[in-house]
């Protein structure tokens, strides 16, 4: 196996080539945080484990932990923290690295982590004898080691010096103490620069050159260091320190620096630095004469000024709103959605009005009428009016401590509120993108909103709409046993005698299946079926209000009355085949010419090397915009003149945001393979423990079309595409995820009063993990299967699916049977491999995923399987080993006649 | 009669060999063996413990000084039944543990004895057909954790220390390495942090003896989450012993084969040597028991076998020479996993 760098907490972490770089969180580090160490000094250790907690939160894939401070016991206190973390299971799921320039305080912190981490640091500063010592213990202790560039004459500040320190410790390490040098990390000291002291000017370079050559020379050893050093003359400026810091970050990792001690909070974007000061900072960096004339150090000091604390901003933008009345600014702030003076605008607002109330019922609600109505006109959209429920809710965060402390005080009256709204995505589902979106669009309208979250039993929903006495229960769903869970909650809404209005949205419930399934069970309420988020607010509106509800009610109840009957109409005249017949059209491929190509390996292989900036060049975007309730083709969409501009903004927020999952590595992508030698039998696909096809694997089920067909047009079948017995033929299966951090990521983002980024993390989730999916699928047909090697389509090109052979999922038109996930998942081991888990729906868990067969068969294509009759439900269930009334559930979206009653079709013509 | 190996090194060169060409056999559980005994107190005290102040009955380990025959027995009939290692009988015998007992003083030359004892079984074995038979000297995770804090109120706090914890380990160790063990076997973890504390306690050990004895090292993973107790996966659990470079790394006890295989999976994917797998005999049953039959768990650990996530397979709480027996002969037509 490869000599990659392998820490753990909790979890594992594995630093591969395809992390450019670790960043170490500095933030419980005494010596770096002010906060910290106070915090500490008093032994505030809850919140000192909070500081820990967000910097896990925000990314930091390593924490160090130094309690290196005069005031304090150094070894109790690192003691006592790092029992502490092992508490805590969301903070020590990460690696630590133990951090002391005292070994007897480093020694204290091994003998309290389970997990293996880093030691920082040894070095040969007392002599090769302590060095030895100490190395070893960290061995016997089972932890990896940052080396300083530091012996017995002092620290390296030379290139030379640098190269020839980490040479001997290497040597020492890897041969006399037998360390492992994967476990190696140098730190070869980073000093300030543009400090005015000429000697100093090079030390950026020398870092550069000296990680250059480690990596070159002192095999599978990384280098790390601490980045602030660096700017330490520019303290009180930092604009430009963050820029100095991404400047030398740039260029220390191209020249090899894996891992580093960097406030992530607080580091500009390369790319976005003002190109004076990342010239003047480059210049500095790397001890250049700047074109300008002058030395480095002093072209950075003229400029700096100019920065200091304004950087970050936006120089061109207009800020004259800034001068309206308060009232104006806040509904300005709501409707271009900017939360930057939303704070002290509603402080403002609040102290002018007598009651903090006042605040949210005056200006705040005033200025989002402004939106519903842009909305409602159409001349705003929806990711616009997510922006601005994102101020809202932060303006409304300003006034609840008042509101509470006068509800304290007197009793007082809360807000009116337009309704209250339970949401709730029904159990055994986890997708909620568009029911958080309903949810923010309603909220912004004035309605409470409960929101219950996935995965929600039946049970909790009624009792949580008892409790909080709702007005109203919406649920979402998208995949299809969903639809059964809401037709059941609406049975026992009926059951438990509720009469408020039942809301149905997601995607695989339509209007139809509303009609015809869910109203029929709850007739002593409304049940409506809600397209999309613009929507929500009418017809919530419409069923609260008393002058016309009762209209509307009427309305619906007749419109699906109508929508149930012609349903039943069509159906009937649809004439669909006897299973026999249609298996008698089904596809015939001719065999006899072909070879079907063997994959180059069966069995499973687990794919861990993905690379989140190439998965986002495989982006299909379209659907990201149908998210969004933005309706057209991806790039055409951007120039749009109705919603060009709202589509263009989100791109860029979208695309600000991808930059950073693949920077700061939010998803930990995942995906598992496997191919299999298989062969058709009938409708079926087995597959085979080998080559020699004696003992069968597994059985993959399929499902036939049973409508009648046109000019010559086959009844399809899955299996259709596999040869039969006699000829080799393999099928393949995978699973990919973006991983679960999708739903932490988000969970934060809402704690920060920011639904808008809740929403677009997921959707970008999703994204990621259709396009792994694309991207697998790619690799598949050019290297694991192999029989499309020199196929070469751009990656937006593969949207229009050119390639050879497809990717059927279980649950989707092809293979509408979501239990065949079971099946896939098993011969995948995907759970073990990828961490996905299934619900009892058949819903991936994490949402962000995607299963599937690979089929390869050149003229293999997507098709839809349709209404099916009893007779092939029975011989299914017979071959599956189910019984019919659990297949009849599992495929009830499909199925041609009602269960339990009489003959379809399709027997009655027989 | 002259020992059939050279010294450990031979024996397990040999058995390193046979483990390149199938799946090498560990022994099965002692405590449903030795309840099967219906021993009284005084069978656990011996004419040694007569007058010793603490109950006794239950000390398993104890027998290996109070009924060394018995020990044998037990060791034979696993070594009938198919086993290539042979673990003693000295899962609690830590000082840490027998102080329940009151028995701290007798626990080095209890993992003497216990070693000599399957030593000597092992030997007679090899004598007869030339085949090695390892002995792994069992080392439990005593009944302290250094990970969590016994006090909900006090999360800081801890029961013990590494340094203790580690200096009770090295008297087994020293104990066990003296009777004869050829391997240690660091069982049934559930806090890595314990583990550790035993790895080091090795390190110092074997710093001391000037000579090393390979390793296997092997978690329990009791809930559903698929983590350790003390919160880890099967794949951190490994970089956290990674530097043991052990013989083995792998998985014990817990809730049964069926259970253990995903774990099991994991880290046979990411592992670098050699996976042992020894599960319980399923659930336990409402009294404490182990219902599944020597066929029912060597039908599972035989898929571990055939699907080549293992290199050695035994038993745990609830198995018995038929059970190892019927599982050394479903796994006998597989290959071993390849080694990374």
């Amino acid at each position: 196996m490869t000599r990659y760098l392998r820490l753990s907490g909790l979890e594992p972490f594995v630093l591969t080539p395809d992390i450019p770089f670790v960043n170490v969180g500095e933030r419980t580090n005494v010596t770096g945080s002010a906060k910290f160490r106070k915090l500490i000094v008093n032994r505030d250790y809850a919140a000192a484990l909070e500081v820990a907690r967000e910097q896990v939160e925000n990314g930091a894939q390593i924490i160090d932990v130094n309690m290196d401070e005069g005031l304090i016991d150094s070894k109790q206190a690192m003691v006592e923290f790092l029992n502490l973390v092992a508490a805590e299971p969301d903070i020590a799921r990460v690696p630590i690295m133990i951090d002391s320039s005292k070994w007897e305080v480093i020694e204290a912190g091994l003998k309290c982590v389970q997990g293996k981490p880093v030691v920082n640091s040894i070095s040969l500063k007392e002599g090769e004898e302590a060095f030895r010592h100490q190395a070893g213990l960290c061995l016997a202790y089972g932890a990896a080691v940052v080396v300083m560039a530091f012996d017995e004459q002092g620290q390296a500040d030379t290139l030379a010096r640098k190269t020839d320190i980490c040479a001997r410790a290497y040597r020492i390490l890897t041969e006399e103490v037998g360390f492992p040098p994967e476990d190696i990390i140098f730190d070869p000291n980073i000093f300030a620069v543009a400090t005015g002291i000429e000697e100093h000017d090079n030390y950026g370079v020398d870092f550069i050159e000296a990680a250059r050559w480690i990596r070159a020379n002192l095999p599978h050893a990384h280098v790390s260091g601490g980045v602030s050093n660096l700017s330490f003359s520019f303290r009180g400026n930092d604009p430009v320190r963050e820029a100095m810091h991404a400047v030398f970050l740039y260029h220390a990792i191209r020249a090899g620096m894996d891992m580093g001690i960097v406030n992530a909070g607080q580091l500009a974007v390369y790319d976005q630095i003002d190109p004076d000061l990342r010239e003047a900072c480059e210049d500095v960096v790397l001890n250049r004469k700047p074109a300008a004339g002058g030395t480095a150090t002093e072209r950075l000091l003229d400029i700096a000024g100019r920065f200091k604390g304004g950087a970050k901003e936006d120089r061109v933008r207009d800020l004259a709103w800034r001068d309206w009345p308060v009232d104006k600014r806040l509904e300005h702030a709501l409707v271009n959605g900017i939360t930057e003076f939303i704070a002290e605008d509603t402080e403002e607002a609040r102290q002018a009005a007598a009651r903090p109330l006042d605040v949210i019922e005056g200006p705040l609600m005033a200025g989002m009428n402004v939106v519903g109505d842009l909305f409602g006109s159409g001349k705003m959209f929806l990711p616009q009016v997510v922006k601005s429920a994102r101020v809202m809710k932060q303006a409304v965060a300003v006034l609840l401590p008042y509101m509470e402390e006068e509800k304290r005080l007197n009793g007082g009256t809360g807000r009116q509120s337009a309704g209250k709204v339970l949401m709730a995505t029904v159990k055994g589902d986890v997708h909620d993108i568009g029911k958080n979106i309903v949810g923010v669009v309603l909220a912004c309208n004035n309605y409470d909103i409960i929101d219950l979250g996935v995965m929600v039993p039946p049970q909790k929903i009624l009792q949580v709409a008892r409790e909080e006495k709702v007005d109203i229960i919406g649920l979402s769903g998208l995949i299809t046993p969903s639809l059964d869970e809401m037709v059941h909650l609406a049975s026992e809404m009926q059951r438990e005698g509720f009469d408020i209005p039942l809301l149905i949205g997601g995607a695989t419930t339509s209007r139809v299946h509303t009609a015809v399934k869910i109203a029929p069970r709850y007739t002593a309420g409304p049940v409506v079926h809600v397209t999309d988020a613009s929507r929500a607010v009418g017809v919530a509106g419409a069923l609260l209000s008393p002058g016309q509800r009762d209209d509307y009610m009427a309305g619906i109840r007749a419109e699906y009355a109508d929508v149930a009957d012609k349903h039943e109409r069509s159906e009937r005249a649809k004439v669909r085949l006897p299973l026999a017949a249609a298996r008698a059209n089904a596809l015939r491929l001719d065999w006899s010419g072909y070879a079907p190509p063997a994959p180059s390996f069966t069995g499973t292989r687990v794919v861990d090397d993905w690379d989140l900036g190439q998965i986002a060049r495989y982006i299909d975007w379209t659907p990201f915009f149908q998210t969004w309730e933005l309706k057209g083709v991806y790039p055409k969409i951007l120039d749009d003149p109705a919603q060009g501009e709202a589509a263009r903004a989100l791109m860029a927020d979208a695309r600000a945001m991808l930059d950073r999952i693949v920077a700061e590595r939010w998803f930990n992508p995942r995906a598992v393979v496997g191919f299999w030698p298989a062969n058709a039998v009938g409708d079926d696909i087995a597959l085979f423990t080998d080559a020699s096809r004696a003992d069968r694997l597994a059985t993959l089920h399929s499902l036939r079309q049973q409508t009648a067909k046109r000019d010559g047009r086959p009844n399809l079948a899955l299996a259709d595409f596999v040869a039969p017995a006699g000829v080799p033929d393999h099928v393949g299966g995978f699973v990919v995820t973006a991983g679960p951090e999708e739903a932490e990521i988000a969970a934060r983002f809402d704690r920060d009063h920011d639904n808008y980024a809740a929403i677009l993390v997921k959707a970008l989730a999703d994204r990621i993990a259709e396009a792994m999916a694309e991207m697998l699928h790619e690799r598949v047909r050019r290297a694991f299967w192999g029989y499309a090697a020199d196929e070469a389509f751009a990656p937006e090109d593969l949207v229009g699916e050119p390639y050879r052979g497809i990717r059927p999922a279980p649950g989707y038109p092809a293979q509408p049977d979501h239990t065949e996930k079971l099946t896939l998942f098993r011969l995948l081991d995907a759970e073990a491999a990828t961490g996905v888990t299934l619900t009892e729906s058949m819903a991936m868990r994490p949402g962000s995923s995607v299963s599937g067969l690979y089929l390869s068969h050149p003229d293999s294509y997507y098709f839809g399987v349709t209404r099916i009759e009893r007779d092939q439900v029975e011989d299914y269930a017979r071959r599956k080993g189910m019984t019919l009334e659990a297949v009849e559930r599992w495929l009830a979206p499909i199925l041609n006649y009602v269960p339990g009653k009489g003959a379809g079709a399709a027997q009655a013509a027989a | 009669m002259a020992p059939r190996f050279q010294g450990r090194a031979d024996r397990l060169a040999a058995i390193e060999a046979i483990g390149r060409e199938r799946v090498i056999v560990l022994d099965g559980a002692w405590g449903s063996l030795i309840q099967g005994e219906q021993l009284t107190e005084q069978d656990f005290r011996g004419a040694r413990f007569g007058d010793h102040a603490h109950p006794l009955k239950g000390n398993n380990d104890l027998l290996c000084l109070t009924r060394p025959d018995l020990v044998a027995r037990i060791h034979t009939r696993y070594a009938e039944a198919g086993a290539d290692i042979a673990s003693t009988n000295t899962f609690n015998a830590t000082s840490i543990s027998q102080a329940d007992y009151g028995l701290e003083d007798v626990v080095h030359e209890l993992n003497v004895e216990a070693a000599r004892i399957a030593r000597q079984v092992c030997d007679a074995f090899e004598a007869r057909d030339g085949a090695p038979r390892l002995v792994a000297g069992a080392v439990g995770p005593t009944n302290k954790t250094l990970s969590l804090s016994p006090d909900v109120g006090d999360p800081a706090r801890r029961d013990l220390t590494f340094a203790e914890l580690a200096a009770s380990y090295a008297d087994q160790i020293r104990g066990l390495t003296q009777g004869g063990a050829d391997v240690l076997l660091i069982e049934t973890i559930f806090d890595t942090l314990n583990a550790k504390a035993a790895i080091f306690a090795c390190f110092e050990a074997f710093a001391e003896a000037g000579r090393r004895l390979p390793l296997m090292i092997s978690g329990t993973i009791t809930d559903a989450s698929g983590r350790t107790l003390s919160g880890q996966t099967p794949t951190a659990f490994w970089h956290s012993v990674i530097h043991a470079r052990p013989f083995t790394v792998g998985l014990n006890c817990a809730l049964g084969a069926a259970a253990m295989r995903p774990h099991l999976a994991e880290l046979a994917g990411v592992a670098t040597t050699r996976t042992c797998a020894y599960p319980n005999a399923g659930l336990p049953n409402a009294f404490g028991g182990y219902d599944e039959t020597p066929d029912q768990t060597a039908a599972q650990i035989e898929g571990f076998a055939r699907d080549g996530l293992v290199n050695v397979v035994g038993g745990c709480c609830g198995t018995t020479p038929d059970h190892i027996r019927a599982i050394a002969e479903a796994v006998a037509p597989f290959a071993p996993r390849a080694v990374a």
